[in-house]
């Protein structure tokens, strides 16, 4: 990522809350890490889980009632969850990790479920009614989170520390890694890595990072509900990352932007919205594959650098992706 | 006799009852992840659609197109629904599914999924997310049954009773006529086959749709049981998917086996500890997935 | 910001203007009504957009001007979920300007949209929710509890059934704040009757299959068979144990806590009769009710439902409140209902107390028999007047920090 657009970037976060309602904006921050996290995942290391949303409402519930219940302060809070989806990921990526493909989603699926359940069940999250009036604190003990544009910018600051993070591992070695095995595992096992840990400490970060924005979320809306670990939020974070762009830095970001102004714009429509939203997914999967970032992408590079071939080979194998695993 | 066996005995029969579903969806499921390889995410919403097509018939198709009398009983929609949902299938599979052939798998699970979505929410435009009661059970099957230890509306037993027969043949079909041999040599090797001069391609439209009228016939079935909802499909295709992944991906006895097996367990859970009931399947998967990868009847 | 500032701008400049002139002071130059309710739930056909309906009809009868600034409804659905509802909410209040919120169908939506209106300043109206929590542990000075809560549906109906010999009970409850308060208020009453709770299991809300629940309730042993919970869950649950043949002995009986006339009709008579039940109004109780009623039904195809008569009751009062304030400032006009008496078709005489309780009375209603029914929508009789002080927890018993002991 380039210095100008680390300062695009923020150039516009300061700004946004001027134009739109600040609420809304720290939304779309909070699914942005969401799905910047799960891109983690599924864009480098080609593993598709269908049970995102168990560490993003899992860490949620954990924040919001280590906030509400202990009175800890709310970065604690935020690390709590952080904490509380690397402690998720690392249970759930461990049995998922046994399987591939398909059989990899499904198994994240039902294992979310169960988390789910509890959540319905536990006494602690408050089941149906969900864990209400979370109190937004002070930050440091000095900072008051009741202002909104005070919560306004801690979000904002939250979300540019993970992004630059989960920028900063994408381009590491380890990331390099990632990709290798997200091309083809059994080449980068019989280059000697161990594959297993690989993956597992792929999933266990992009667990712990949705965890954040789980537990981010629950202080903007002073909320953790249902809906947080319910499987459609998985769903939604496959779209989220899918239109935007799988495996583009930018791409699940510009994709969360627009699933959740989607939302918030047609709301009037009712269940039209799902039917929108169930439409997008098709036309993603049919002709969009790349992602808004992904075709915008390929066409500058097909204007500007010639490099298409190039470009047309990584699609190739992203879409390949499991299939040419044993 | 003993309350508590009396209690068991009855939430086992609701269980099963249950479970009948489940074996009905799953067994769709498996015969087309068995040809296609594709996770059908969008057999939920066809049983759905199975359903609202039986309720339509019932209450508003005949006002639409201006004979109100006109009201399509359950029988016919029994037949009926199924045979839309499956060509509505046939539909999905022609004009989208193929198009992703030699794509990662993942991407007939996402199409599948969006597919869903757009079910869904269409209904939920028209209809009460709640649902809406079927009240069309036949003269015939209304009343009750004397079990010695609860009484059984008729309804719900001829509902387990026909899915218990699709099942047997289906999985009869399947495993023991010649056609059902060139399903599975297809399955095996879909080029082999081919050179044997049959229309693969055909094979795979139709058993894709075969998939999706099992899922549809289930839905009219259920539909006087639990009311028709634009969500009753979401919320029972997570846990079909459990039961194909417990079962085995793709094996048949499997998944009519597991099916009723785990409506079974499910309902004794409901007796001994009601909080874990929702919650068993999974657990029961998790461990299946840590002792035996590939499912209770699948093949490594 | 912006906004916010703006807004701060505009409060300064009209201060100054103001200060010389004493005249009303409305904010945003519109007084704004939110109807929140669960729009395509299982209570759509008690509130849903027939509430919408109603607080029209009032804005209408208001004469559509308050201290001659325009009145606007704006409404929304909450899906009955509690997230969603508090979200629309905060954007209600922090952006649209809404003055007052109202409805809020579902308890859990209830609490928490009351919590965060009062943080606001915003009044919240709510005749939707029946969870007696809105005036006891969460109650708020800006929170008014206007039509029924579940104290008042589980004493008024305990009552009369262990009178008749209603003795050993069994509860299905939804599970959320809703079930579980009728739940809670039920068992005080059952117990401090001389009755006695044999157990109680819990259900997802919503649900659509309650027959493994019936089983597990017919096999207590139970006389009772009571349902803490509401809308479509109770009929869903009322027409099953007719499919499961239970209480066909005579030896259990199947009891709703909270039903509507808009239940009653979803069942049918011959399924429903004899039903008893509490509710807060019935369309056909006198020349006034009828009048409201025929208007409504000619705009929204049913007939009104206690919620939606008292959500046109809410506007209603809340305008004229707004009116003799001279201004839409939450706390002001909170004041000002706590000093008025409330008369209109969907009460007499009726007030609010200090936990935000409204005190009206209530009445103890029947399904009829098809053969009593009369005409499509002659549904129940009433059987007795429960007085508001029977009716409601007394203060004294009151739980809400705001009432001075």
């Amino acid at each position: 990522m380039t210095r100008k657009q680390w300062f695009l970037l923020l150039g516009l976060g300061v700004v946004a809350p001027f134009v739109l309602y600040p609420v809304f904006v720290m939304k779309m921050l909070c699914f942005a890490l969401f799905a910047c996290a799960f891109n983690l995942l599924l864009g480098y290391t080609g593993l598709l889980s269908f049970g995102h949303a168990a560490f993003f409402g899992g860490a949620a519930y954990v924040a919001g009632y280590a906030v509400k219940s202990w009175g800890v302060p709310p970065e604690i809070g935020i690390l709590i969850g952080l904490g509380v989806g690397a402690i998720l990921g690392a249970a759930v990526g461990a049995l998922a990790i046994r399987r591939q493909g398909i059989y990899f989603a499904m198994v994240t699926l039902a294992l979310a479920q169960i988390v789910y359940f509890v959540a319905v069940k536990a006494p602690f999250t408050g089941g149906e009614d969900g864990l209400q009036g979370i109190p937004r604190g002070r930050l440091f003990g000095i900072v008051d989170l009741n202002d909104t544009m005070n919560m306004y910018y801690f979000v904002l600051a939250i979300f540019l520390l993970a992004f630059w993070s989960i920028a900063r591992i994408i381009d590491s070695p380890f990331g390099q890694v990632l990709k290798a095995i997200r091309e083809n595992e059994a080449r980068a096992l019989s280059l000697g890595y161990d594959v297993d840990r690989f993956k597992l400490l792929a999933f266990v970060l992009s667990a712990a990072l949705a965890g954040l924005a789980g537990a981010t979320k629950a202080l903007v809306f002073q909320f953790a509900s249902l809906t947080d670990v319910h499987w459609t939020t998985s769903g939604e974070v496959v779209l989220m990352t899918l239109l935007g762009g799988v495996g583009t830095l930018f791409g699940p970001m510009v994709g969360a932007f627009t699933v959740v102004a989607l939302h918030s714009e047609l709301s009037a429509l009712g269940s039209w919205v799902t039917v929108i939203i169930g439409a997008t997914f098709i036309v993603c999967v049919l002709v969009f594959r790349r992602g808004i970032v992904g075709e915008l992408q390929a066409l500058a590079q097909r204007h500007f650098w010639g490099r298409r071939e190039a470009n047309e080979a990584e699609l190739a194998q992203i879409e390949q992706g499991s299939k040419s695993k044993p | 006799m003993d309350p508590f066996i009396k209690s068991v005995l009855s939430q086992a029969m609701l269980g099963l009852n249950n479970g009948a579903f489940y074996a009905l969806l799953s067994l769709g499921l498996a015969v087309i992840f068995g040809l296609l390889n594709i996770v059908n995410f969008a057999h939920g919403a066809f049983y759905m659609l199975g359903a609202f097509l039986a309720l339509i018939g019932l209450t508003q198709f005949g006002g639409w197109i201006g004979m109100p009398e006109l009201s399509i009983g359950f029988w016919w929609a029994l037949l009926l629904s199924p045979l839309l949902v499956g060509l509505f299938g046939i539909v999905i599979e022609r004009t989208m599914l193929k198009r992703l052939a030699g794509l990662d798998h993942l991407y007939g699970l996402l199409l599948t999924f969006g597919v869903a979505l757009v079910l869904q929410g269409f209904f939920g435009n028209f209809y009460n997310m709640a649902g809406t009661p079927y009240p069309g059970i036949p003269p015939s099957l209304r009343g009750v049954v004397d079990l010695g230890f609860m009484y059984f509306p008729k309804y719900r037993l001829f509902a387990l009773l026909f899915s218990l027969a699709v099942c047997f043949v289906t999985w009869y079909a399947i495993e023991r006529t010649k056609l059902g041999a060139l399903l599975r040599a297809s399955t095996e090797n879909p080029k082999l086959v081919e050179a044997f001069g049959v229309n693969v391609p055909l094979l795979v439209t139709l058993t894709y749709g075969f998939g999706c009228a099992l899922a549809g016939l289930a839905g009219v079935m259920a539909a006087p049981i639990y009311s028709v909802s634009p969500l009753m499909g979401s919320e029972i295709i997570i846990v079909v998917f459990a039961v194909v992944v417990i079962g085995g991906m793709g094996s048949i006895l499997g998944a009519i086996v597991t099916g009723l097996g785990l409506g079974l367990i499910e309902g004794v859970v409901k007796v001994l500890y009601p909080p874990a009931a929702s919650l068993v399947v999974f657990v029961i998967m998790a461990i299946v997935l840590m002792v035996r990868p590939s499912g209770l009847f699948g093949r490594e | 910001m912006k906004k916010h500032l703006t807004k701060q701008l505009y409060a300064i400049v009209a201060g100054v203007l103001l200060s010389s002139a004493a005249q009303a002071q409305i904010s945003g130059d519109v007084v704004k009504i939110g109807i929140l309710n669960g729009m395509t739930g299982p209570y759509a056909s008690i509130s849903g957009k027939g509430s919408v309906v109603a607080a029209q009809m009032a804005v209408e009868d208001f004469g559509g001007k308050v201290l001659d600034k325009p009145i606007q409804i704006v409404s929304a659905d909450h899906q009955n979920k509690p997230d969603v509802g508090a979200t629309i909410a905060r954007q209600w209040i922090e952006r649209d300007g809404v003055d007052m919120i109202a409805d809020m169908d579902t308890s859990s939506v209830g609490i928490a949209v009351q919590k965060l209106a009062a943080e606001k300043g915003v009044i919240t109206m709510n005749t939707g929710s029946g969870t007696t929590a809105l005036t006891n542990k969460e109650c708020t000075p800006l929170g008014i509890h206007y039509a029924y809560d579940t104290y008042a549906l589980a004493a008024g109906l305990a009552e009369p059934i262990i009178r008749e010999g209603g003795k050993k009970w069994f509860f299905i409850t939804a599970d959320y704040v809703f079930g579980h308060s009728l739940e809670q208020d039920a068992t005080k009453v059952v117990k401090a009757r001389g009755g006695e709770v044999l157990g109680s299991v819990r259900h997802p809300f919503p649900s659509t299959d309650f027959s493994s629940y019936l089983l597990q309730a017919q096999n207590s042993g139970a006389d009772v068979i009571a349902l803490a919970n509401a809308g479509q869950d109770t009929t869903n649950a009322i027409r099953q144990a007719a499919e499961f043949g239970i209480g066909r002995d005579g030896k259990q009986q199947i009891v709703g806590l909270l039903v509507f006339s808009a239940d009653v009709k979803a069942l049918g008579l011959a399924v429903a009769q004899g039903l008893k039940f509490v509710d807060s109004w019935y369309w056909d109780m006198n020349d006034e009710t009828r009048a409201f009623a025929k208007r409504f039904m000619q705009r929204h195809g049913a007939a009104p439902t206690s919620d939606q008569a008292a959500v046109y009751s809410v506007v209603l009062q809340y305008l004229k409140a707004v009116e003799a304030a001279g201004t839409d400032e939450g706390k002001a006009v909170r004041a000002q209902l706590g000093k008025m008496k409330f008369n209109d078709m969907y009460h007499k005489n009726a007030w609010v107390r200090e936990d935000g309780r409204v005190m009206h009375d209530m009445y103890l209603m029947q399904a009829k028999s098809p053969k009593e029914s009369t005409g499509e929508w002659d549904l129940v009789k009433i059987l007795e007047v429960i007085p508001a002080e029977k009716a409601f927890i007394p203060l004294s018993e009151s739980e809400c920090p705001l009432v001075k002991k």
